[in-house]
């Protein structure tokens, strides 16, 4: 098997919110992502899917643990090995409408990147920035536009383009479809796997669209509150998933044949998801839990791999 | 009896792929200024404070050259004389020309309205910049924020008017201790805007993204933050100017601003207090009339453009 090109050990961001409270965004996350690899994460909002994106690519430091990435820790790594990471680490946003700045023309957008590494200059530079166009199947014409001028899914092309433009070799995608239509959501997700094969990517993938993700994922991590609750194959976690929280998100996906219609047990949970400011002691899942237990108030499970390259938090196994 | 559809069926047609390859964007590129001037000119009463405005303007620089008067030449013989062909707009009880007087009283207004308003915009984008800009950067920046946000507040709460009056006593009288006197107090405003709306910024995602690009600090203000925010700060130009133009005739009615013989809104507005009775209706009449049309045309023209430059409001 390849080398790992990410590794996060029990890493944490937690925020301070005022009044010595602390909201545990996230709180205490271990994976690790090979190369070419997809990994999707999944979780209902709030459950610091997006925060765990931001603190790998830098944008968040983590209060605790290590981000490691080629086998460097990047909080360790001097000025120019940032640049290089922050270089080869690329993000693509959630709200296209918001991610591109109103004043500049898409040109300028996409051709940010390559002046800040001064990959390229004058004609060789407008020539790249067509070619991204291209790439991401808008025209060449479009440089000259302003983003207002453009649908959603078209914005989040050029978005993609403004990433791909220093030549990344890892993404993190913070929910990149979940803004658009859903007739554009496969578009997107289509022209990111084409990329991803054509460019040699690594992806994490930030959804909560689980049918998406089981699409183009490798391997899924399920998040609740914080904390990782169960990562496993794609297939794997669809067809044999552990965790009482991943079970009833994958009975809450709409069964599209109708002849297979009421064969699934839907399994709803009570209540909302409880405030990250106060969660609850031991495991944080637990208020919700069909088959909660003594123990799980008390102390949070352990995170283990319960069969081979499928890992889980809870206490039934 | 087969199950599936009759291949042509009436609802749906196959599209015509020739019809994705249309990906030209038809209307014309507009930037955000040439949306704004637009939009401006669909604005009537944003064109009328525009006109209004431009009229002062120009008649500050060349109106004391129309009459064969100086602002500042007495003649005691032809003391408060009422609008004629040789005196337009009268004299006043020392037999100076009233609109010599009025276009000199301009030009101090609109020197110190301005002057002042740019010296706010310059300290405020300054302190309020590095203030919002800084502040979420560990510990350091936090401390810096909070430093530069206590002055502002301390600033804040001192009325202006105490200021002026403790410079009057310092400082001679006159236009420059004017000027001092109302940005002392006056940049904080601004500076709290600025703070605001760079801290509403710097969470944008096109922000982060250009921080993930490796995009330096220096272009990251440049480039993504003022441009972002220039509509309400040139906004805010349009309503301090004004403001501080009130403060200089306010001020200089009371006594504590430009002194005489030097000609202003205010002061003239003061003299003529006397010959109200008298009937001298056009000593008090040009200034006040003068200080409510600039006062319009810059709100006017300020409202307009709040309209045109809010970027929330897209037609």
């Amino acid at each position: 098997m390849s080398e790992n090109v990410l590794e996060i050990h029990d890493v944490k961001k937690h925020f301070n919110v005022g009044n010595k409270q602390v909201v545990k965004s996230v709180d205490g996350i271990s994976f690790s992502i090979k190369k070419g690899e997809t990994l999707g994460i999944v979780g209902e909002s709030g459950s610091g899917k997006s925060t765990i994106g931001r603190t790998i690519v830098g944008l968040y430091e983590a209060t605790a643990g290590k981000v490691v990435f080629e086998g460097k820790e990047i909080s360790q790594l001097d000025r120019k090995e940032k640049r290089e990471f922050n270089r080869k680490m690329q993000m693509i946003f959630q709200d296209p409408h918001a991610s591109l700045n109103p004043r500049m023309r898409v040109g300028e957008i996409i051709a940010e990147g390559i002046d800040a590494y001064g990959l390229a200059k004058g004609k060789a530079k407008q020539e790249r920035v067509f070619q991204l166009l291209e790439r991401v199947g808008l025209h060449p014409d479009h440089a000259t536009r302003f983003p207002h001028e453009f649908s959603g899914g078209q914005r989040q092309r050029i978005g993609i383009a403004r990433a791909l433009a220093v030549q990344p070799s890892f993404i993190v995608a913070d929910e990149p479809i979940s803004a658009l239509d859903v007739s554009i959501q496969a578009q997107v997700v289509n022209l990111l796997e084409d990329l991803q094969k054509e460019e040699d990517l690594t992806y994490l993938f930030i959804a909560h669209d689980l049918a998406m993700v089981k699409h183009i994922s490798d391997r899924i991590g399920v998040m609740y509150l914080g904390k990782m609750m169960e990562l496993a194959e794609s297939q794997t976690l669809f067809q044999e998933p552990l965790h009482p929280y991943t079970n009833a998100l994958l009975s809450a996906i709409p069964v599209s044949a109708p002849k297979l219609r009421g064969t699934r047990e839907r399994i709803v949970l009570g209540g909302d998801p409880p405030s990250p400011i106060n969660p609850p002691s031991g495991c944080p899942f637990r208020t919700r839990c069909p088959s909660t237990m003594e123990r799980c108030a008390v102390v949070m499970p352990e995170w283990k791999e319960v069969k081979k390259d499928h890992w889980v938090a809870c206490h039934l196994y | 009896m087969t199950n599936s559809l009759p291949e042509t069926d009436a609802l749906f047609r196959p599209a015509n792929p020739a019809h994705f390859e249309n990906k030209q964007i038809s209307r014309p590129s507009l930037s955000f200024w040439q949306d704004a001037v637009l939009k401006i000119v669909k604005n009537k009463m944003a064109v009328i404070g525009f006109v209004l405005l431009t009229a002062i303007i120009v008649l500050s620089i060349i109106g004391p050259y129309l009459v064969p008067y100086s602002q500042s030449e007495q003649s005691l013989t032809e003391g408060n004389l009422p609008l004629s062909s040789d005196h337009w707009f009268g004299t006043d009880d020392l037999g100076r020309d009233m609109w010599a007087r009025i276009w000199a009283g301009a030009r101090i207004s609109l020197i110190i309205g301005i002057a002042s308003a740019l010296i706010d915009l310059v300290i405020g984008i300054t302190v309020g910049g590095v203030s919002g800009y800084m502040a979420g950067r560990g510990k350091t920046g936090d401390r810096i924020d909070s430093f530069l946000m206590r002055i502002v507040e301390v600033l804040y709460g001192i009325p202006y008017l105490l200021v002026v009056i403790l410079l009057m006593v310092i400082m001679e009288p006159g236009l420059v201790t004017m000027i001092i006197a109302l940005s002392i107090t006056g940049w904080v405003g601004m500076a709290r805007i600025v703070r605001g709306q760079i801290l509403q910024l710097k969470q944008q995602e096109f922000v982060l993204a250009a921080e993930k690009l490796g995009t330096s600090h220096g272009k990251i203000i440049i480039k993504h933050l003022l441009p972002n925010m220039m509509g309400i700060i040139i906004v805010t130009l349009t309503f301090t100017i004004p403001q501080a133009i009130f403060a200089e005739s306010f001020l200089s009615f009371l006594g504590l601003g430009v002194q005489a013989p030097t000609a202003s809104w205010g002061t003239m507005a003061n003299d003529a207090l006397g010959t109200i009775l008298s009937g001298h209706w056009w000593r008090l009449f040009f200034p006040a009339l003068m200080i409510s049309l600039t006062m319009f045309a810059f709100n006017a023209f300020g409202d307009g453009l709040q309209d045109a430059l809010d970027p929330r409001s897209k037609n």
